[in-house]
């Protein structure tokens, strides 16, 4: 008899039984990519899960226009790598009044940009369930929510009436127009992904890897200049530091940290010795400790 | 803050070398309401140095403004994440949360101590190997821990620690700690623990929670922390027999046809003969694939996709299992039931029952009884509500495969789902079926409905016409019949105050009784369309649900719903019977409209509007639609 799956063998293999029994009970299923590190490991999960058929559903990214370049050139290749179907929708009337998010403030920008496009999109394609790549060990509200969670004809979360959710038996009945957000890796710790993308073998973004950027540095954080839309402040001059990313946002939202991290080993090293967690580099999550409820009510992921 | 680094150097290089596998603990923490349930999962957190500064920074941020516990941090706040936890200091919602030593990784659910949100708590147990059962010294054991007691025995959990919390405000009493202990072994004395251990200690000061407390000096066994990282809660998984629940059969081309699915007991490997459960066909397993290749052997919880060696019939919601070793088959299983709806069950509604991959129509035939969480002893009850826990028959619409929950957690378990609302009405374990469901033939029948149905030249059908009292239902279902009548048609009307006086005498009118009534009609007007008969039913029916069973006891088409709809004011207003007035002077109890509701179809295939039309022009209605259908009137002899 073989030995027990290891703990990793375990999340992998919770995570694949929840993809299937999405694609096994959805008649509309769309994953959302957001090509950061959570995005990647989803990703690879789902090829895993579906093998040798490819994953039966597209992908969905919500491009906000203020992405990082190397995250869209990454998004781009692995779409074309993996043949996956790749649907990016933004939100035209907003991009066109130019909304961003030095003048409207990370709150309304998120909400426009984010919230809005994405429920827009999934209203628009009739999506019935939409993956995600959150974790509940990210954030407070998050290590509150179902793996399937219900969302109303509003695309909102209605914390206070979650259905109950028993050993792996999901209910996924739903009412037409209402929908599912789902949770393959919500059991994840940040560790475990790192592990696991060693393990595997996963291709990131190589934002995560530590290398020489130009930055300027905003309420002790280091933003980096990633094109001539960031706009610098009086007395801002960009400067060359050796940062990576923990986590990745939009730019300017998402705060680069000194590192010398430049091989995934290194990374997981310095993920294991930090004194931080992850999403202090998300500048979205700062305002007041409610805030992502807030956001998750309104049909942010 | 000193020390908050997660792991040192040594430990860090242990786990990227690869070889260092953590085994993980899931446990919960449950217990009433302020027996410090978050609080000590917070003290876990910030002792075992999981916490980062700026969580500690927004921790003390929100001590200040939402603790409990003057100025010191309130360690509760790290748990408590929704916004109305934070404002009424309470916990509604289970939460995950997440920590590791070097030893061992944790993943633990705080779950609500309120009565309300039990079945929150059920849904962190669900999942969990351990139970940290709190109790507040001062307390003892309260109605809320011999609920969750006898809850996470139910959920099949082997494991218990009492963590006798508070002990700093009772001075640390050994005394007081024997008391509880001693209260607590009787409690668990038939609830099958394998191990129960109590711990003495204080979330709020961190006495015995990472580690031994000079002011415990008394107590000799390990601290909470300690003892945690070391319980051995594996089950041995050898000799259970192999189970794999299809979960989606993969067909990329033709020549691959996969059954997808993850391994719920057991082991399979390569050349095992193996059956599918409900139909007894077997086959020997050709292939294991993965994206990784193909593997010998699928362990215990692993995903994978079998091949076969010939065709077999098998899609999701089949069990494939060992050959020798199979599951029980039956439709009528009896059950542990936690009741989670705030509507309560009703014996005779049909709801969604889903185990494993497996989905299929089922009701609560017989409701055994109830479950008193005080002494444990059964009760007779005629329905669960919110919380309740019951033992009751099932009657599934189709035989199913499945375990006792004692021998297999995931072919044991199940949910109810409402019909309408899609709510999980309630959470259940398996415990024995009832009879062999290959015992039961239906007897076949030579001649047969279509055949009787032509003899008569109609259509047989069941004409359910549902609505208020006093809508004018049983006068518009005898304008119907005498046309049918007329025009050759075999028909018969069942009226409500006629079937009350007879077949349905021993019934009233609790939400039980009106659901029982319309079964039972259902069933009756289903022999009548058998017999090819066009059947009249004239019933308020206020239930949807009970509609729909109605209507699903027949075959496609052979049910048309007629919504005689006036507004309540209108029906009140005509009184024919003068039962209104009596409901509102409180003479009737449960009258529909009044003390009991009514629920108006969604979509009646034949929506009258009472209140205007008058009965003649609502019969015709309802005859042109029957002949528009065939129903009625085009190949009479
Ligand atoms: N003195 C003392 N107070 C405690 C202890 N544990 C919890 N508390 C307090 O008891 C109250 C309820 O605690 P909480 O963790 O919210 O309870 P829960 O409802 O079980 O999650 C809070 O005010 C805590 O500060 C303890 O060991 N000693």
């Amino acid at each position: 008899m073989n030995p027990p799956l290891t703990q990793l063998q375990r999340l992998e293999a919770e995570a694949i039984f929840i993809l299937r029994e999405v694609v096994a009970t959805f008649a509309k299923p769309v994953m959302m990519y957001s090509i950061g590190k959570d995005s990647s490991v989803m990703l690879h999960l789902a090829r895993k899960a579906f093998y040798p058929a490819p994953p039966p559903f597209p992908l969905l990214h919500i491009d906000t226009g203020w992405k990082f370049r190397e995250m869209i050139r990454f998004r781009n290749e692995t779409a074309k790598k993996y043949g996956f179907n790749l649907l990016v929708h933004t939100n035209e009337e907003g991009r066109a009044q130019g909304v961003n998010p030095f003048d409207q403030g990370s709150n309304l920008y998120t909400r426009i940009m984010k919230t809005d496009a994405l429920k827009a999109a999934l209203t628009k394609h009739g999506f019935d369930a939409a993956f995600g790549g959150a974790r509940r060990d990210e954030e407070k509200s998050r290590a509150k929510e179902r793996v399937f969670s219900f969302r109303n004809q509003n695309h909102a979360w209605d914390p206070k009436n979650q259905r109950p959710e028993l050993w792996s038996l999901y209910n996924t009945r739903i009412a037409p127009g209402e929908s599912i957000r789902v949770f393959p890796i919500s059991n994840w710790t940040e560790l475990d992904i790192w592990q696991y993308i060693l393990a595997e073998k996963i291709d990131i973004v190589p934002l995560y890897y530590a290398a020489q950027r130009p930055v300027v540095e905003r309420a002790g954080q280091w933003i980096m200049v990633d094109d001539d839309r960031m706009r610098l402040r009086p007395g801002e001059a960009p400067e060359n530091r050796l940062v990576r990313f923990r986590t990745l946002g939009c730019y300017p939202l998402t705060a680069a940290i000194d590192s010398t991290a430049t091989t995934l080993e290194e990374i997981v090293a310095e993920m294991l010795l930090a004194r931080t967690s992850e999403r202090q580099g998300r500048l979205i999550d700062h305002d007041e400790s409610g805030s992502m409820e807030k956001k998750k009510r309104e049909g942010y992921f | 803050m000193e020390g908050t680094i997660a792991l040192d150097r040594a430990a860090v290089e242990k786990l990227l070398s690869g070889k260092e596998d953590q085994s993980l603990l899931r446990f919960l923490t449950c217990g009433s309401v302020d027996d410090g349930k978050s609080t000590l999962i917070g003290r876990l957190l910030h002792d075992s140095k999981r916490l980062f500064e700026d969580q500690i920074l927004t921790l003390e941020r929100d001590s200040r403004k939402w603790g409990t516990t003057g100025g010191d941090m309130d360690f509760a706040l790290l748990v408590d994440g929704l916004e109305a936890e934070r404002e009424q200091g309470i916990t509604i919602d289970v939460a995950y949360r997440f920590f590791a030593t070097d030893r061992r990784k944790f993943i633990v659910a705080d779950t609500p101590g309120h009565e309300q949100y039990t079945r929150n708590m059920a849904t962190g147990a669900s999942t969990a190997d351990l139970a940290v059962l709190l109790v507040d010294s001062r307390q003892g054991i309260l109605t809320q821990t011999r609920r969750h007691a006898y809850i996470v025995s139910l959920l099949g959990i082997r494991h218990v620690v009492l963590a006798v919390n508070k002990i700093d405000l009772v001075d640390y009493s050994q005394a007081r700690f024997d008391e509880i202990v001693a209260a607590f072994g009787e409690l668990t004395a038939e609830l099958g623990f394998a191990t129960k251990v109590a711990i003495p200690l204080s979330a709020r000061f961190g006495d015995n929670v990472i580690a031994p407390s000079p002011n415990l000096a008394w107590y000799k066994g390990p601290a909470l922390l300690d003892y945690l990282e070391t319980i051995d809660v594996t089950e041995t998984e050898a000799g259970r027999p192999f189970r794999f629940p299809v979960q989606w059969v993969s067909r990329p081309n033709l020549d691959f046809r996969g059954y997808a699915g993850t391994v719920a007991g057991g082991s399979v490997a390569v050349g095992d003969e193996i059956a599918i459960a409900a139909s007894g066909q077997k086959a020997k397993v050709a292939r294991i694939v993965t994206m990784d290749g193909d593997l010998p052997e699928a362990s215990f919880h692993q995903a994978v996709t079998l091949t076969l060696d010939r065709e077999v019939d098998a899609s999701r919601g089949d069990l494939l299992v060992a050959a020798e070793g199979r599951p029980q088959v039956s439709d009528q299983i009896a059950a542990h039931i936690i009741w989670m709806s705030d509507e309560a069950l009703l014996p005779g509604r049909a709801y969604v029952l889903k185990t494993a991959t497996r989905t299929v129509g089922a009701t609560v035939s017989e409701l055994k009884h109830r479950i008193d969480v005080q002494s444990f002893q059964p009760h007779a009850a005629k329905t669960l509500s919110l919380n309740d826990i019951g033992f009751a028959n099932l009657s599934l619409a189709e035989p199913i495969a499945f375990d006792p929950y004692e021998e297999n957690r995931t072919t044991g378990s199940f949910i109810l789902i409402d019909r309408f609302s899609n709510a999980t009405a309630a959470a259940g374990m398996f415990r024995f079926g009832l009879r062999r469901a290959t015992n039961i033939h239906r007897q076949a029948l030579t001649v047969d409905k279509a055949a009787r149905a032509d003899a008569n030249g109609q259509k047989p059908t069941i004409l359910w016409f549902t609505g208020l009292s006093g809508a004018g239902k049983s006068t518009v279902a005898n304008l119907v019949e005498e046309k049918l009548h007329l025009m050759g048609c075999h028909t018969y009307l069942l009226d409500g105050d006629n079937i009350r006086h007879g077949l349905n005498r021993d019934l009233g009118f609790t939400d039980a009784d009106r659901v029982e009534n319309i079964r039972r009609v259902g069933e009756v007007a289903r022999l009548f369309v058998d017999a090819g008969v066009i059947v009249l039913v004239s019933f308020i029916s206020p239930f949807r649900s009970e509609r729909a069973m109605a209507r699903e006891l027949v075959g496609p088409g052979e049910f048309i719903e007629v919504y005689v709809d006036v507004p309540l004011a209108v029906a009140e207003e005509r009184d024919p019977k003068g039962l209104y007035r009596k409901a509102r002077e409180g003479g009737i109890k449960n009258f529909t409209g009044i003390d009991s509701p009514y629920e108006p179809p969604t979509s009646p295939d034949i929506h009258l509007d009472a209140a205007t039309e008058t009965p003649e022009a609502q019969a015709e209605r309802v005859l042109a639609h029957l002949v528009a259908r065939g129903y009625a009137g085009s190949h009479r002899r």
